[in-house]
């Protein structure tokens, strides 16, 4: 029994960390193949090469990015198999289509045009390269379509019907499946928040070239355009959030109560705690720091609305109040703060000193990872949230896991953790060289070979000389072991 | 339930076209990783790249199509055969993690390319030799008990394994390699065409070794392939696979450029032929047929409707991308 329960607990922490670093790529990418699609298009309307430029400069940034993305992706398809094969057999017939058709509708879709928007510019023509681009990008949103259905599905499991063999088979409907009750708000927050994510990451690095030189034409270019996104998008993504909220505890109660930190009902209007340290052992909350009635006018509308607590829900069906609590809080931290860089954009812009505020800049740079870190905190509030169950009230997580041995599944633990932070810490150092270097005029795509041509006119490159790709990482490494 | 029977089998075969979709296009991807370390250093290699740089993520969709169809249409297959080659998975996963980033991180930091290089051999190796190993743990037979498997965990580890592990290795560089002949001219074409050879008599050996070990794995196998009425379904596969074979070292000895890779192919696709009619109607020998693990009805139709209307664009696009790479590779690559 012991031996179980350390195996589910070892799944449960290899399922957290591949799918956590799986996301944080795609939060990215379904952003940037977004953001290239415009500068694309922004470059065939206008023909002004300070798109294409910009577009060039993202797009080796995507390439290494989406690389991650299908790699780590790969393997979130065959974990429900190799560690939850309980629940694979049971919800397969429900969720294993919707996951059928991310494939068919998506991936193909993505891979099938990368290679032209990678590498088919000269070969193709503009036209059949933009739409090899746009395709790419709605490739990401209809991936985020299945993938999130399939997830809002485990949240609010309907339109099922339970097999003689202990199934959960399809009901008569596909779409009440596809579009149960908690998946337009899951889609809408989720891709504003990969919008944003993407939003202020081109944001920091326009501001990291606009705080070396803030004559950079380029750096302006798209750090106007990050700031735009932010100014116009933190605020809607902060309705969205507050939609999502409403329809969580109108279906999962008890997640709210936890994100609440409401261990006690509140017949008469229940507070809204901003922070304290949730106690789970005596079951409220320490030194909180709360608003009166505040939690009832957010949740119900009104002040004195009646709100339950968790001493409604059975021991047994709580889910861990206090990651809950926090990983909300610092989502909702991020969320305004982003908020405030989209309004004091605008004043800049006001001002007309957008490119002239360091401080601004400095503020955005900070900033620049913050959506990766909303984003995880995001899906640890509603993935943590439902626990004790994988799908919510029907499917206790402790019953979805492989009969697997506890080493077997510690030793794929080590070996992810391992390759994860190798392979994974080398792109984001990549990706990082990449961002360091000023975007400019003649920008460079996607180059492949160190024999490529050298755009400095008149100079031909002697033989002991390899010039290379110029956004490359410097040889120096190599020359000084090869000298061994 | 007619009508089911029908649907599952169409879906046995749409997974099995998915399979085979994957292991020769993926399968050539993963040969030239095999076969990397024998190329010079430099133009040489970097053109064996290219030629498949703008393809490798298409190709490697198909094994998601392959598991995530695996999962839609027979789950109970899915739940059953992850966790009975749990190591060889994992050990495939992170294969293909190394092999896929090498792609971009290679080009992005020359001081360390070796070491890319290395990665790329490496995990295109492990990659093929743990699918090779998997598809012999499911064919000497997986224990269920009760909906999950009920080995333990190291029953994938026997010497039939290694050989069909071996074979899928040989097979892929088999694969790579005239992939290769195909794409590249000069010295390089002239080395890739060497190697093909060798990985063509490797290839039809470790053939015939699993063949020949396929019969005497279980009554059942040797029934189907050695006695009448079966036989005379079962003959003509090996038979067109040893015309193919001769067709492919004739090919190989003269200057052909494209004929090797598609006899290549042709040799896959027989293998699977013989792999289908061992194991037929089971999808997890010894205890699990097809319409044992089969989905519902409902789910089967739904994604049918799905497959009929993208597979069609699929194909067409996909086709559309290597047109646009037709031709052999340049020595600049792709920019």
């Amino acid at each position: 029994m012991f031996e179980q329960l350390d195996a589910l607990l070892l799944a449960r922490i290899q399922f957290a960390f591949t799918v956590s670093f799986h996301f944080i790529f795609p939060a990215f990418s379904i952003g940037l193949a977004s953001y290239l699609a415009v500068l694309e298009g922004l470059w065939l309307k206008t023909g002004k090469s300070i798109y294409l430029d910009l577009f060039k400069y993202w797009l080796k940034i995507f390439a290494i990015a989406f690389a991650m993305g299908v790699v780590s992706g790969i393997v979130m398809s065959y974990q429900f198999g190799t560690n939850w094969s309980k629940f694979s057999d049971i919800a397969g017939p429900v969720i294993g289509p919707l996951m059928a058709y991310e494939v068919l509708t998506a991936f193909f879709l993505e891979a099938g045009f990368l290679g032209v928007m990678l590498f088919g510019m000269n070969k193709v023509g503009k036209k059949l390269h933009f739409a090899a681009t746009l395709m790419v990008a709605i490739g990401t949103f209809i991936s985020a379509f299945w993938i999130l259905s399939v997830n809002s599905w485990m949240q609010t499991p309907v339109g099922y019907e339970i097999g003689a063999n202990g199934q959960y088979l399809p009901g008569e409907s596909w779409w009440d499946i596809v579009f149960n009750p908690s998946f337009p708000y899951r889609l809408v927050h989720t891709v504003i928040a990969a919008y944003l994510t993407t939003a202020f990451v081109v944001g920091g690095v326009g501001a990291w070239h606009l705080l070396k030189d803030r004559t950079n034409l380029h750096a302006r270019k798209m750090f106007s355009m990050a700031m735009w996104m932010a100014a116009i998008v933190a605020p809607i993504q902060i309705f969205a959030g507050d939609m999502h909220g409403l329809n969580t505890l109108e279906h999962q109660p008890q997640k709210v109560m936890a994100m609440e930190g409401h261990y006690e009902s509140h017949p008469n209007g229940a507070p809204l705690i901003l922070f304290g340290i949730p106690n789970s052992e005596e079951k409220r909350v320490d030194y909180a720091i709360e608003i009166p009635k505040a939690s009832s006018l957010i949740l119900k509308h009104d002040l004195n609305a009646p709100l339950a607590g968790l001493d409604t829900i059975p021991d047994d069906e709580e889910p861990p109040v206090g990651i809950v609590f926090w990983s909300f809080r610092i989502m909702v931290g991020i969320g305004f703060a982003m908020l405030g860089i989209g309004a004091w954009s605008l004043f800049a812009r006001f001002r007309k000193k957008l490119y002239d505020w360091p401080l601004l800049h400095k503020a955005a740079l900070v900033m620049a990872p913050s959506g990766f870190i909303a984003v995880l905190a995001g899906w640890i509030t509603t993935e943590v949230g439902r626990q004790p169950y994988v799908i919510y009230n029907l499917l206790r997580t402790a019953d979805a896991a492989s009969p697997l041995d506890a080493p077997a599944v510690a030793a794929s633990l080590l070996a992810f953790v391992i390759v994860y932070f190798v392979v994974f810490g080398a792109g984001v150092w990549y990706i990082l060289h990449l961002m360091h270097k000023p975007p400019h005029a003649g920008e460079y795509g996607v180059k492949r070979g160190d024999t490529g041509p050298i755009r400095t006119a008149g100079i031909t490159p002697g033989p002991s000389q390899n010039p290379g790709d110029p956004d490359t990482l410097p040889r120096d490494h190599e020359e000084a072991t090869d000298g061994r | 339930m007619d009508v089911n029977v029908d649907l599952t089998t169409i879906w046995a075969f749409i997974i099995a076209f998915a399979v085979f979709a994957y292991v020769v296009m993926d399968g050539f991807d993963l040969g030239i990783g095999i076969l990397f370390p024998t190329f010079d250093v430099g133009p040489e290699r970097d053109r064996a790249m290219n030629s498949i740089a703008p393809v490798w993520d298409g190709n490697e969709t198909w094994l998601v199509l392959g598991g995530g169809g695996l999962f839609a249409a027979f789950p109970l297959a899915y739940a059953v055969i992850l966790p009975a080659t749990y190591p060889l998975i994992i050990a495939m996963l992170l294969g293909l993690v190394f092999r896929g980033v090498a792609f971009e991180y290679r080009w992005r930091d020359p001081g360390h390319r070796r070491y890319w290089d290395a990665a790329f051999t490496g995990g295109s190796l492990v990659a093929a030799m743990a699918q090779g190993m998997t598809l012999g743990a499911l064919l000497q037979g997986i224990e269920v008990v009760d909906r999950s498997y009920a080995g333990s965990w190291f029953d994938w580890f026997t010497p039939y394994t290694l050989l069909t592990g071996l074979g899928t290795v040989a097979g892929y560089a088999l694969l790579g390699a005239t992939w290769l002949v195909w794409k590249l001219e000069g010295d390089s074409q002239h080395h890739a065409r060497s190697l093909a050879k060798k990985a063509a008599w490797s290839t039809l050996v470790l053939m015939g070794g699993v063949s020949l070990y396929n019969v005497f794995l279980n009554a059942e196998y040797a029934e189907r392939w050695l006695t009448a009425p079966e036989i005379y379904f079962a003959a003509p596969v090996p038979i067109l696979t040893a015309v193919i074979a001769i067709a492919l070292l004739r090919a190989l000895s003269v200057d052909r450029h494209s004929k090797p890779f598609w006899l290549s192919i042709a040799l896959f696709f027989f293998g699977m032929a013989g792999l289908g009619v061992t194991m037929w109607p089971y999808v997890v020998p010894p205890g699990l047929t097809i319409w044992d693990a089969a989905a519902p009805e409902r789910s089967q139709i739904f994604m049918l409707v799905g497959v009929a209307i993208t597979m069609p664009l699929i194909i067409a696009y996909t086709a559309w991308a290597y047109w646009v790479f037709r031709g052999k590779v340049a020595d600049e690559g792709y920019h």
